[in-house]
């Protein structure tokens, strides 16, 4: 990992930082509609293909008001691709018979890992932007305000922060490898076990330190986020107005209304 | 409760590889002091820090604070009265924004956020980075990192100050900068620094730590002109303190030296 790949880590940072309408609105309002949106993108069966994509139009419209420029996220997007891919890469093997869309024949497998793609693109998209347009703390504090556990917002916190702490070690260690063993290309295999065991007891020192700093600050277990700002009618109704949204493109098929229309218009 | 007092009674400590860091340290230090804490690598001194702090506890002795003994259940008590500003300010500076960190004590403490934001505004503003409070530690410079990490302690309104190697890693004019600003406050102060000329600046006593053990314990003046103890301790008199070979004019004291 070289700096870009660790100020890339960081982006998301910077940009929920920014002043945009929907940076402003209240962290729970956004938190409460992002998890609505995964939800019905995932309650859409593994062959329903059309339906779902009247819903890419939640993650344009955030990007675009947000002012989120699109090829930082879509990079993040592309770290969950290979997952994505381990997981469906398999149902057109597995999944054998044909499936008829718009008169077309289409392989059942190819479906489902059609479906699952868009599916992942969309909910991992609606998930970066939600930390990137509110910031993993003021999420963390969402959580807590609707009850979530203390201990469960603590680790997804922790985490998020080990992993730039994991980031910072990656990135010096690479950078001693490659100072000593010039013309390489990459880590050769023999040093990877004792370079992955540098790391973890590195960065579990490390976060060892960072804790430490925490406790001398009064840490006792519970993080008190910023100011608890009251809901306002705006975020009521940026909530109201996609959750609408959301539940018609759940109940009505849009793409396929549209086309009755069009064609009920052309006949 | 006197909140200015520290001290050290007779405190052991080892480590569990076995390496005995602390065998036997006694002091104490009163309200008002500043006193530097030196000594060689693995000689004690970030071992004492943490043990003044609560972060870990003597294996024999005690350590006090005001009047409460360092124990897991004075912690609160101990960590409001001390605050520490680490040696490295990437350990200390967590979280997005500088006014984020510098509010993360005082949220704790359960203050609201109106009383946050001013005891927040007021440590940032005694360390001149008010400019700052909006920029995400990790993109400040070395100096402003100190500053922003002196803030998040001042911010809780300690009554010491205890600090590992202040100036470790910066460049002159930070340098600079972090002792003028540490010269400023009239906290009692507790420096561990191989910084001998931060020392000789702002520390009227110093405590000479050697192999776990406390080596020498008085003026500053006196123990880091005394070339045969730094010697012994692994130290050097710094340059200051050291007579000019040709005209014997010695910097730090402004005088010509008795055997010049």
């Amino acid at each position: 990992m070289n700096n870009t790949s660790l100020h890339d880590m960081r982006r998301l940072e910077d940009l929920a930082r920014l002043d945009t309408f929907v940076h402003r609105r209240h962290p729970v309002v956004k938190l409460l509609t992002t998890l609505a949106f995964l939800g019905v993108v995932v309650s859409f069966g593994r062959y329903e293909i059309g339906p779902l994509l009247p819903l890419v139009f939640y993650p344009v419209v955030v990007l675009s008001a947000a002012e989120i420029p699109a090829v930082p996220l879509l990079k993040r997007v592309l770290w969950a691709a290979p997952l994505i891919l381990g997981v469906g890469v398999l149902n057109p093997l597995l999944e054998h018979g044909q499936v008829l869309v718009g008169g077309l024949a289409l392989s059942r497998g190819w479906l489902t890992f059609l479906s699952l793609s868009l599916k992942s693109l969309l909910t991992v998209t609606a998930a970066l932007l939600l930390i990137a347009t509110t910031g993993m703390e003021n999420v963390a504090a969402a959580l807590r305000s609707l009850g979530v556990p203390r201990l469960f917002v603590l680790q997804l916190l922790l985490t998020y922060r080990y992993i730039s702490v994991l980031g910072e070690e990656v990135e010096r260690t690479l950078k001693a490898y490659a100072l000593r063993a010039p013309g390489q290309h990459g880590v050769q295999r023999a040093a990877w076990g004792s370079m992955v065991g540098q790391l973890l007891l590195r960065t579990v020192d490390r976060a060892e330190r960072v804790y430490q700093a925490m406790c001398l600050r009064g840490f006792a277990g519970e993080y008190h986020g910023g100011a608890g700002a009251r809901i306002s009618a705006t975020d009521l109704a940026y909530g109201l107005s996609w959750g609408l949204f959301f539940a018609i493109a759940r109940v009505y098929d849009i793409p396929a209304l549209l086309g009755a229309l069009t064609l009920g218009g052309w006949m | 409760m006197s909140h200015h007092l520290v001290e050290a009674i007779d405190v052991y400590y080892a480590y569990p590889d076995g390496h005995h860091a602390l065998q036997g340290i006694s002091f104490r230090i009163s309200h008002g002091e500043s006193v530097a804490v030196v000594g060689a690598n693995g000689a004690g001194k970030s071992t004492l820090l943490m043990l003044l702090l609560g972060l870990m506890f003597p294996a024999r002795g005690e350590v006090r604070v005001g009047d409460a003994l360092v124990t897991r259940k004075t912690l609160p008590l101990v960590r409001k009265a001390m605050g520490m500003v680490l040696q490295d300010p990437d350990d200390q500076l967590f979280m997005p924004t500088v006014f984020d960190d510098v509010a993360f004590g005082p949220r704790n403490a359960g203050l609201d956020e109106r009383e946050v934001a001013r005891h927040a505004e007021s440590a940032l503003q005694a360390v001149g980075i008010s400019h700052l409070r909006g920029r995400a530690p990790f993109k400040l410079s070395g100096g402003e990192k100190r500053a922003a990490s002196i803030a998040t302690v001042l911010s809780m309104l300690p009554d010491i100050l205890v600090m590992d190697e202040p100036t470790a890693g910066l460049d002159p004019r930070a340098r600079r900068m972090v002792k003028d600003l540490l010269r400023g406050f009239s906290h009692t102060k507790i420096i561990a620094s191989h910084d001998l000329e931060l020392v000789w600046e702002l520390c009227e006593r110093t405590l000479v730590l050697t192999q776990g053990t406390v080596a020498a314990d008085g003026p500053t003046r006196q123990v880091l002109g005394d070339a045969a103890l730094m010697e012994r301790c692994g130290l050097e008199v710094p340059y200051g303190l050291r007579a000019c070979p040709q005209c014997g004019f010695t910097p730090a004291t402004g005088r010509p030296t008795a055997n010049a």
